[in-house]
């Protein structure tokens, strides 16, 4: 671009006060300063008190978090470090909570500073991978433009490598992803989420990938204890309650879901309370002319738990 | 011209001012983005000023959150083009706007040879003026 061959008033102050803004008002010196300025704590608790069990994952997070705190005091003291890489991997079974943690984790680096916006843009193949050739470059290109200054979420991210066929065109998709992940780091941070064994496989596959990830959680399963309070929370988010008695035959559910197979932590609790409802809902509505107080419209009684097939299996 | 001293193309907005620079670009896509714009970048290498309908490079941009995005579009157009006019455009798709709401250039030629007047002797002794752009007399991609 060409030099501007004239002045105009106030130019050349123009480009003063950008470094001036750049600098915070006063630099933090002590770790409750930075924590004062970003409100991390506040999400820290959020996610203490809001996500059952986790510890490992939690434990994690706040590693990460406390690595940002320091980063921005060393950056007070003029030690410049490089940003640091904060691709994530989330791998554990199904109904563990990977998308939930990702979603915090978008609200926690937006706080510290690390990304612009915030948000969260979840994706699987289907909105990277195009269907014929040079389809994909500018579908995956569009999702990475939306997701700019917040989080990218690829859940499932395994099948965006198919080594039986090697025409697939999620190679392509994947070296778009590299290139922006190794050269925006800024901007964007990935995280990719999928089942453990399988996105082993994949990163064995895709060393690159592999080696720009520098945080790989891993979601253990629920106890059967934490199962039992998330259905609690959840319950009392859909304001409703367990009556007498169905709380003790959830526990027994419980303990018989787990031992079939496909069982979804959180999800499958979250699936067994709404077909709950369901039956509490069709007994409520078998008795027309009863005057139905808010005790009724909100407690599940023990039969609505025990008419479920978990029990008729046994 | 008179007006435009420098010679350079004043089309759309800041054209007046010095280039801008890319912070001062992300600053404008940044209002456009919370405007609830869509941003699109256009080249050409035809600038004459009834050209409204320059070329698109890629997609209009709906969706985006964040200016980083629409930089990197616009890197990318800049190094297809660095010799071409570039211009950045956003579309308002407020109900009953649904038009261009801003439009600047981002990317200019080294040089700009300008526009030349021509008159067409009509019939009598009317004539008829016409702006024409030095750049045209040479085959596309060859102009800057």
């Amino acid at each position: 671009m060409n030099a501007p061959l004239y002045r105009i008033p106030g130019a050349a102050t123009l480009a003063e006060p950008a470094p001036a803004a750049a600098a915070p008002a006063e630099a933090p010196r002590t770790i409750g300063e930075v924590l004062a300025q970003s409100q991390v704590e506040a999400v820290m608790d959020e996610l203490d008190r809001d996500l059952v069990g986790l510890a490992p994952v939690k434990q994690r997070i706040r590693d990460i978090a406390a690595l940002l705190v320091v980063d921005k005091l060393r950056l007070a003291h003029g030690l410049q470090a490089q940003t640091p890489s904060l691709h994530m991997s989330f791998t554990g079974n199904p109904g563990t909570g990977k998308t939930t943690v990702a979603m915090r984790m978008a609200q926690i680096l937006h706080r510290l500073g690390y990304v612009r916006k915030g948000h969260l843009v979840a994706v699987t193949r289907d909105d990277l991978v195009g269907q014929y050739i040079g389809h994909t470059a500018p579908k995956t290109k569009e999702v990475l433009k939306k997701a700019m200054g917040g989080v990218l979420f690829i859940d499932e991210a395994y099948y965006l490598y198919r080594p039986d066929n090697e025409r697939d065109y999620g190679q392509e998709a994947i070296e778009i992803l590299l290139q922006v992940m190794e050269n925006q780091r800024d901007d964007l941070v990935v995280i990719l989420a999928g089942y453990k064994d399988r996105m082993d496989t994949f990163f064995q596959s895709n060393p690159g990938m592999s080696s720009r990830i520098a945080h790989h959680l891993d979601f253990p399963d629920y106890a059967h204890g934490e199962l039992q309070a998330i259905a609690d929370r959840m319950l009392e988010t859909m304001n409703y309650r367990f009556g007498a008695g169905a709380r003790e035959a959830f526990d027994e559910y419980l303990q018989r879901r787990i031992a079939q197979p496909h069982f979804a932590n959180a999800r499958s609790v979250r699936n067994a309370l709404d077909r709950m409802r369901l039956r509490q809902a069709s007994r409520l509505f078998a008795e027309r002319d009863r005057v139905l107080g808010r005790d009724d419209l909100t407690t599940l009684a023990e039969a609505d738990v025990r008419a479920s097939r978990v029990f008729n299996a046994a | 011209m008179m007006t435009n001293p420098t010679g350079r193309i004043t089309q759309g907005q800041f054209s007046f001012l010095p280039d801008l620079t890319d912070e001062e670009i992300t600053a404008q896509i940044g209002y456009g983005l919370q405007k609830g714009y869509a941003w699109s970048v256009e080249y050409t290498d035809d600038p004459h000023p009834r050209n409204t309908y320059w070329e698109m490079f890629g997609m209009p941009m709906f969706d985006l959150q964040d200016a980083a995005g629409v930089m990197m579009e616009l890197d990318n157009c800049r190094k297809t083009f660095p010799g071409h006019y570039i211009r950045l455009m956003a579309f308002d798709s407020t109900r009953g706007v649904e038009s261009i709401a801003m439009s600047f250039i981002v990317n200019r030629p080294a040089h700009e040879p300008g526009f030349g007047l021509v008159r067409q002797e009509a019939e009598g002794r009317n004539i008829r003026y016409t702006v024409h752009s030095y750049a045209t007399d040479k085959p596309e991609a060859q102009r800057y």
